[in-house]
């Protein structure tokens, strides 16, 4: 018997008015005429708090962009679910985020590119920086905890003194400092994007002196880019095992990159959530450890790392079953170490030219960018 | 990571933290925006004592009366695994 999962990441939409160059979002996007209907979201959340689902986080795309998200948030809050809006704040006006409030919203996450307008929009590719401000402080005037999102990477990587200081002066609850993780569009633009070591060191200093200060009143959450570990993430703690994300044409996944990988797709149209977590071949593919190669077969850490991510290992090597090549018993590991070489041979170009907070952003010319779409259609 | 507990602390749940009891694992669990914790029954009612005005002294008191035997240790132990 499978265990239910605890959280559906519900992408309601693939449209967004930023169009950030680590995007998450596939490659190809969904047309807003192919999305679920707010009748479908309704019967895929009874579906999931009948299999056990205690948290609902709402993303995309841009959320908010769905005029029925209040509806959404109400139907879930209904289940005794923790309901978790993932946003870029672009579309939270007051009335809308008293409506969300009264639905029972339980939590939002505000994402912020950099610590000011003229870095941040442009890695938003609009104007949005102190439209996102205003509405973490409407976020904090409501009464909900907050949380900021910050998208870690060589171009931002350098202000994080100066993001943590918006994190006390707005008073966030948490703080989620993630560096970028390279599927999708991230990966397409990772020459662009991955840190130096040099300025991983200095985050870090950072980051652990703010963990200090700011310990009575903020969670700070530092996640390192998995590139410069020696064992790889245990992604979505391990396949299928705690989470499932439905996009916004109904495909369920194991997790939010795995679309990319060709496995037979499941689609809540089709089936009910209950077959696809517990019967489809997509959510049974790598679940457990019987599926593993070696190294992973016979290693001690193969319960630790669960194998890393599928979609690493299918990304960087083509093929989806072999070992996360982030590990460094995996013979694919070269892939990862060309790609660190690469960040950290040339620090002219997105490190710190001495250690320290820089005053005035580095606008780095970024000719590999790659811009996702604003919308879809 | 565990955090020192002391005793005359009053522990409350995070703001963004909701404890609940969920009918279909038979447990209370306490859910914040990115965790989920299953609570065994003993856990759930050390949290529900955590309500910012009992003290970690005040909980340990309070177990004692509906359990049998209860170490402070393993009380400060458990909050500390939470904090």
């Amino acid at each position: 018997m499978t265990d239910g999962p605890l959280g559906i990441l519900a992408e309601l939409t693939h449209a967004c008015p930023l169009a950030c160059s680590y995007c998450s979002n596939p490659l190809e996007l969904t047309k807003r005429s192919d999305e679920l209907s707010t009748d479908d979201w309704r019967r895929v959340l009874d579906q999931a708090a009948e299999l056990g689902v205690l948290q609902c986080h709402l993303s995309g795309g841009e959320p908010l962009l769905r005029r029925d998200v209040v509806d959404i948030v109400a139907h879930a809050s209904g289940l005794g679910m923790y309901t978790n809006l993932v946003t870029s704040a672009i579309g939270l006006s007051r009335p809308r985020a008293e409506a969300l409030r009264e639905a029972g919203l339980d939590h939002v996450q505000v994402s912020i590119q950099a610590d000011e307008a003229v870095l941040s929009d442009r890695l938003a590719g609009i104007s949005s920086f102190d439209k996102k401000i205003e509405a973490a402080r409407l976020v904090k005037e409501l009464g909900w905890p907050l949380t900021l999102n910050v998208v870690l990477h060589r171009q931002n990587i350098d202000r994080i003194e100066a993001i943590l200081g918006w994190v006390s002066e707005l008073g966030a609850d948490r703080v989620e400092l993630a560096n970028t993780q390279y599927y999708g569009w991230a990966l397409r633009n990772r020459a662009a994007l991955l840190p130096s070591r040099e300025q991983l060191e200095h985050a870090e200093t950072v980051t652990r002196a703010a963990r200090e200060r700011l310990r009575d009143q903020t969670d700070v959450i530092y996640v390192i880019p998995d590139y410069y570990s020696r064992y790889p993430k245990p992604c979505m703690g391990g396949w299928a095992s705690r989470q499932l994300v439905v996009g916004p044409e109904g495909n369920a996944w194991p997790c939010l990159a795995a679309h990319e990988l060709p496995l037979p797709r499941a689609n809540v149209r089709e089936h009910d959530l209950a077959w696809i977590w517990e019967s489809s071949p997509l959510f049974n593919a790598f679940r457990g450890t019987d599926w593993m190669p070696d190294p992973c077969a016979s290693c001690e850490r193969r319960e630790v790392d669960l194998g890393g991510c599928r979609c690493q290992a299918f990304q960087l090597t083509g093929d989806m079953e072999r070992t996360d090549p982030v590990c460094v018993l995996s013979d694919d590991r070269h892939l990862v170490d060309e790609a660190v070489a690469a960040a950290n041979s040339d620090p002219g170009s997105g490190a710190p030219a001495s250690p320290g907070p820089v005053r005035e952003p580095v606008l780095v010319p970024m000719p590999a960018l790659v811009s996702r779409p604003h919308r879809a259609d | 990571m565990t955090t020192a507990v002391p005793r005359t602390g009053r522990p409350r749940v995070a703001r963004f933290a909701k404890l609940r009891y969920d009918g279909s694992r038979g447990r209370h669990v306490l859910l914040g925006p990115e965790t989920v914790v299953v609570l065994n029954p003993t856990g759930a009612d050390i949290l529900e004592l955590c309500d910012g005005h009992h003290s970690v002294a005040d909980i340990v008191d309070e177990l004692g009366r509906r359990y049998d035997r209860v170490v402070d240790d393993e009380v400060t132990q458990f909050l500390a695994r939470l904090a």
